[in-house]
């Protein structure tokens, strides 16, 4: 399984598959193209690449290709294509690797509404322990999320009882801030 | 039954009916939910897409600490945080390295001794116990049983309680709550996950084609087992018609109020007022009451 600690040699950069073999355990390779992936891949009607597109390209350490790309964004991690793998290939997971590697510096094509929400969400998680609802509204707008959405909808939210208006802070937040501390180091450490 | 519980941040949120509901209906089922101290958030669909390490550390804190309770199980009703749980459990399980990683993060002897329950797993072990509590049956109300992406798959992440491509578990309990399970196509497609806010025409293209799936096969009402489906398919059903995508009104309820209403649990305390879509249609065709469904507020959906 993968693990962030294996050592490796440093002479160069190491290939794209190697790469992502190393964080997935799995071999890229393994993807002989059925395209079974893809055929149940909710977002395939949206997006330039396809899961099995992407597995392709991973094999071929087509890094370039790959950051040129909204696919990778734009997967709900439904987890269909995983399930349905009849080689145990894993793409799904192989497209949690690849947007940690394009996370760090460059964002890839990142939507950027997409990219706004998942930064805002993780801010509120570090900030209180919980994800405060309310604030994750704000700081997506404010993080370049779009300013007008949701702003007819939200009194209706709140009308319901839906929407907390002050954030829970958990008691451990020391350590829910250590853990997001340590894991930065480490990814940093793997860079 | 004694069982570990972890609400996870939409049950005390945006889908806080979710979890009143569930409440109301674990005395009737002689359980009893044990909260995991102090949760913290699971990392949801945003953790694993920046750090693998910070995907699995922040559900190990929560699993750590339900061990340190002396839990042997823990319930985790969204979908979401299950699936995450669950996949926290299964990846330390398969890596020593990654376990001591997370056990130095945490500062905690942690032992990944802690089951991970899903809803499904835990009421399908419950169905004879929901028939017998059944005073108030749904009588002939069809339900389109909604399962999603992460009730049920990776199987390996599950356990596999059920089928990940053709689960049952779902229907077996409505049917015990006296409702009766339509036949239909979408159970198992992606609704649009947490892209409701970021890509909200994406959800609306997915979410109006499981409701419409759900409607021509003949439900008066879809019932869902995770806050993200409900939110996208309840929620989200006025953006779906504003752009053209869908037509009428579709109930969507949680599968712990569809038990809750066959026991006959005042609606209200079930949490059905908190609903967009008014959930009426489904309290007339139920024996019970009519009341505190989605209408008291429906003037301000806006």
């Amino acid at each position: 399984m993968g693990s962030h600690e294996h050592s490796r040699n440093h002479s160069g950069p190491e290939p794209l598959a190697a790469r992502v073999q190393r964080m997935t355990g799995l071999n890229p390779a393994c993807c002989y193209q059925c395209g079974k992936c893809s055929a149940g891949c909710p977002m395939a009607a949206e997006t330039t690449l396809r899961p099995h597109d992407v597995m392709r390209l991973v094999a071929r350490d087509r890094l370039d290709k790959l950051a040129d790309a909204d696919g990778l964004w734009l997967c709900l991690t439904c987890e269909t294509c995983t399930s349905r793998c009849p080689n145990g290939c894993d793409p799904a997971r192989t497209m949690d690797a690849l947007r940690e590697i394009f996370a760090t510096g460059k964002d890839g094509k990142a939507p950027k509404a997409i990219s706004a929400f998942h930064k805002s969400f993780l801010a509120q998680v570090r900030a209180h322990g919980r994800l405060f609802e309310m604030g994750l509204i704000m700081s997506y707008k404010l993080g370049g999320g779009s300013m007008f959405a949701d702003v007819t909808t939200t009194p209706s939210v709140l009308a319901r009882g839906k929407l907390g208006l002050a954030p829970h802070n958990v008691k451990g937040l020391e350590e829910v801030r250590r853990i997001f501390a340590e894991c930065a180091a480490a990814e940093e450490d793997e860079r | 039954m004694k069982i570990g519980y972890f609400p996870g941040c939409s049950l005390h949120g945006l889908s806080r009916e979710y979890e009143e509901s569930l409440k109301a209906i674990v005395a009737g089922l002689d359980t009893e939910l044990v909260e995991v101290d102090d949760w913290s958030c699971c990392g949801a669909s945003s953790a694993h897409g920046a750090s693998h390490l910070l995907a699995v550390t922040l559900p190990a804190r929560n699993l750590a600490i339900a061990e340190e309770q002396g839990l042997p199980e823990v319930l985790a009703p969204c979908a979401a945080c299950y699936a995450r749980l669950a996949s926290a459990r299964h990846e330390i399980e398969g890596d020593a390295k990654l376990a001591d990683h997370v056990n130095r993060i945490l500062v905690r002897d942690f032992k990944n001794t802690v089951k991970v329950r899903s809803i499904l797993e835990v009421l399908k072990g419950q169905v004879a116990t929901i028939k017998a509590k059944a005073t108030n049956p749904l009588k002939d109300l069809k339900v389109a049983c909604y399962y999603g992406c992460l009730l049920v798959r990776p199987v390996e992440v599950t356990g596999g309680y059920d089928d990940p491509e053709d689960p049952s578990s779902m229907e077996d309990i409505c049917k015990a709550a006296g409702a009766v399970p339509v036949k239909w196509n979408r159970r198992l497609d992606c609704c649009g996950g947490g892209m409701s806010m970021s890509r909200t025409g994406s959800v609306v293209r997915l979410s109006a084609a499981i409701l419409k799936d759900a409607k021509a096969a003949g439900a008066d009402a879809v019932v869902v087992a995770c806050p993200m489906c409900h939110s996208n398919l309840d929620f989200r059903q006025k953006a779906m018609q504003q752009r053209g995508a869908w037509e009428g009104d579709m109930p969507v309820l949680f599968l712990t109020q569809v038990v809750g209403l066959s026991m006959g649990i005042d609606p209200k305390t079930l949490g059905m007022g908190r609903h967009f879509v008014s959930t009426d249609s489904v309290m007339a065709r139920t024996a019970g009451t009519g009341t505190g469904s989605g209408t008291a507020v429906a003037g301000e959906v806006g």
